[in-house]
């Protein structure tokens, strides 16, 4: 059903843009489509970016990442959103025709439901992965107690929620999950939906949060975002350093200067956040990734709209995103970014000079 | 047997079929074609998008239970039990309710009152899934949680049915929440049903000397059985289908389990969660999925059908009797 009315919202875009053609009109439409976690931030950027260059007219649709892979690999689209780079099977099926451009950054949180307890609670990796496995059952468990001295954790059963549907957000948690805890890598794995060995499954973010609100002793993952702007208990995670890391904006964008860093300018930035360096990183960090493609061929107006809204996403466009509960880019990798949009051409000529050739 | 030949015998004398004729009827001809072409192209494309996923799983994919997107294992047991018993627990509860309502409206309620609460039970139908869903998650599951659960597990805790931890997100909110979608349908049709059994039924029955509940129960509701059996055939292939109330309340939980206070999954809720992040496999198995509910509900359908045939067989065989 949904990618039929996609289709049918891109023909009818296509017949729209085609109409604009005919009477003399010069609008550079700009299909895109892929991950729902970015829609609010990319729709808020199309409506900005649209009223002060009306001549481009810019399309997303949040068909969740994969579809939107599909369809960037498939030619339907001009750019596509994802959560998850692509793998090195998935570009080679575009023949390598790709560039993955980090817009914001997001984290997965741990958010429970615990009356009487006024602290944060503080977990460790391991005590994640075992509560998600199952082998801690109940809130006053030594394993989470002797990380939080001081907090009355109750003698309550955990009751893991996890998502019910298909997400990035399941990506990024289990991939952390993955990396601190040998047992789950092996077990479970990571994915966008796996085996969970135990818990309740709740669709979306609102699903997840409405059961953990509404279950006493709940623990379950949600987005930072969605948290932040609907004033969710948020839990404290031990990162790679030792600290136990509150998430917020700062945390998260700190995560991401240290990870890329860590990798340098050179970088195609299909960089995981996952408990990566640095002293205040909140290790569930994630960046979120605009696909476009390496060359337009002929589209030669298409290839410079796209790469003109990119750059101004990447300046102007970080400003909305705190209130809208995503992280911005940190500044130091800005210039990385529009080093590799320049590289962006059709029919192998360049199609923007930087920011400074504006 | 005069009649019809003489009838037959009449048709050439209409006039002869003109232009407009032919084209309304063979207008006529194309839409009605186009149901079992549509029908045939659902199952088709079924059918092939879950190929992959046949051939790799056989009829194993009925009986596993074990649904790992990470290893690519796919099995659907849990879903297609899920959705079987999600809707015995909506008939179960619907169907008692939906033909009280009806009875009581056609028979004993007074006049003023029958038209008020017969719109409201339909108005029923038009509250939109999601509604339900979120009424579940933040009214029903509460109150279980606080009333219900509790005294029905401190009386029948120990058997299978409502053993085990109740998180509120289970097996019983999902039929419940069913329940209340499918009474609107079973209890209109039944009504209608009811409404049209003739006068002279019900005449004759309090004539014999029955009491209004003798004459309900023995002329009433024999004579519309079928009609009832029939209303309650529509409202299981609603239960079956029903996805978005039964995702949010149902637990989402691929567990093979008869308790009911556990969570639980049906075919139409992985199909929902799974297929827009979906590829390769996973995708051909959730295909797999929608061809077994697809079958299911034939399969029940059929046998519904076959049930209300044999009924109105019975009843029509009673009544020469009599």
């Amino acid at each position: 059903m949904r990618s039929a009315s996609m289709t049918f919202a891109l023909l009818s875009a296509a017949l729209a843009a085609s109409a604009c053609h005919g009477s003399g009109e010069t609008a550079v439409l700009l299909n895109g489509a892929g991950a729902t976690f970015p829609n609010i931030i990319y729709q808020r950027w199309i409506t900005d970016y649209n009223a002060a260059h009306p001549g481009v007219e810019l399309n997303y649709q949040s068909i969740g990442s994969g579809g939107g892979i599909q369809q960037f690999t498939d030619g339907t689209v001009d750019f596509a959103g994802s959560d998850a780079p692509m793998t090195d099977e998935e570009m080679a099926k575009v023949g390598g025709n790709v560039l993955h451009i980090p817009t914001v950054l997001g984290a997965v949180v741990p958010s429970y439901n615990l009356a009487g307890v006024s602290q944060t609670v503080r977990f460790t990796p391991e005590a994640l992965a075992d509560i998600f496995l199952g082998t801690i059952k109940r809130w006053n468990d030594i394993r989470l107690a002797s990380a939080n001295p001081g907090v009355e954790l109750p003698n309550q059963e955990i009751v893991v929620v996890h998502r019910s549907d298909g997400s990035g957000t399941s990506y990024i948690w289990t991939e952390y999950l993955s990396t601190v805890s040998s047992e789950w890598a092996q077990r479970v794995g990571k994915g966008k939906s796996v085996n969970w060995p135990v818990g309740i499954g709740g669709k979306g973010n609102e699903g997840v949060s409405a059961a953990v609100q509404q279950t006493p002793g709940a623990l379950g993952y949600i987005e930072l975002g969605y948290a932040m702007i609907n004033n969710l208990p948020v839990g404290a995670v031990r990162n790679r350093t030792g600290n136990f890391v509150t998430p917020d904006l700062s945390t998260v964008a700190e995560a991401a200067a240290a990870g890329l860093a860590a990798v340098g300018p050179e970088t195609d930035f299909r960089v995981s956040l996952i408990n990566g360096p640095g002293d205040r990183t909140y290790p569930v960090s994630s960046f979120t990734w605009l696909l476009v493609h390496k060359d337009y061929g002929a589209s030669t107006a298409k290839a410079k709209a796209l790469t003109e809204y990119i750059s101004w996403a990447l300046t102007a466009g970080q400003a909305v995103a705190p209130e809208l509960g995503y992280a911005p880019l940190p500044e130091q990798v800005k210039p990385w970014i529009e080093a590799r949009l320049t590289t962006v051409t059709a029919a192998g000529k360049p199609v923007w000079s930087g920011p400074l050739g504006r | 047997m005069a009649a019809p030949d003489e009838k037959r015998s009449q048709r050439p004398r209409f006039r002869s079929a003109g232009w407009g004729d032919a084209l309304f009827r063979s207008g006529l001809t194309a839409a009605a074609a186009v149901v079992p072409a549509l029908f045939l192209a659902i199952v088709g494309l079924l059918a092939v998008s879950a190929w992959p996923a046949m051939r790799q799983f056989g009829f194993r994919f009925l009986w596993s239970s074990t649904w790992d997107p990470v290893a690519g294992i796919y099995g659907a047991a849990p879903m297609i039990f899920g959705t079987l018993l999600s809707s015995l627990i909506a008939l179960i509860i619907a169907v008692p309710l939906a033909v009280g309502v009806a009875i009581y409206l056609t028979e004993f309620a007074p006049n003023w009152l029958r038209r008020p609460v017969g719109t409201l039970v339909e108005l029923l139908a038009a509250i939109p899934s999601v509604v339900y869903g979120l009424w579940g998650i933040f009214v029903l599951i509460p109150l279980l949680r606080s009333y219900v659960i509790p005294p029905l597990q401190a009386v029948l805790g120990w058997t299978p049915f409502f053993s085990g931890t109740f998180y509120g997100n289970s097996m019983l909110a999902g039929g419940i929440i069913l329940a209340i979608m499918i009474l609107p349908y079973i209890s209109s049709v039944s009504r209608e049903v009811l409404a049209a059994v003739p006068p002279s039924q019900r005449e004759a029955a309090l004539a014999l000397g029955a009491t209004r509940w003798e004459a309900v129960w023995s002329a009433v509701l024999p004579y519309a059985r079928s009609g009832i059996l029939g209303a309650i055939v529509l409202g299981l292939g609603r239960a079956l289908g029903e996805t978005m109330a039964v995702v949010m309340v149902i637990g989402n939980r691929h567990d093979l389990s008869v308790s009911l206070v556990e969570p639980g999954y049906t075919m139409a809720a992985i199909i929902a969660n799974e297929f827009n992040e979906a590829a390769g496999l996973q995708r051909a198995a959730l295909f797999e999925v929608g061809l077994v509910l697809f079958g299911v509900t034939v399969a029940v359908n059929a046998l519904a059908r076959l049930l209300v045939w044999r009924v109105a067989r019975d009843s029509a065989v009673g009544s020469r009797a009599i």
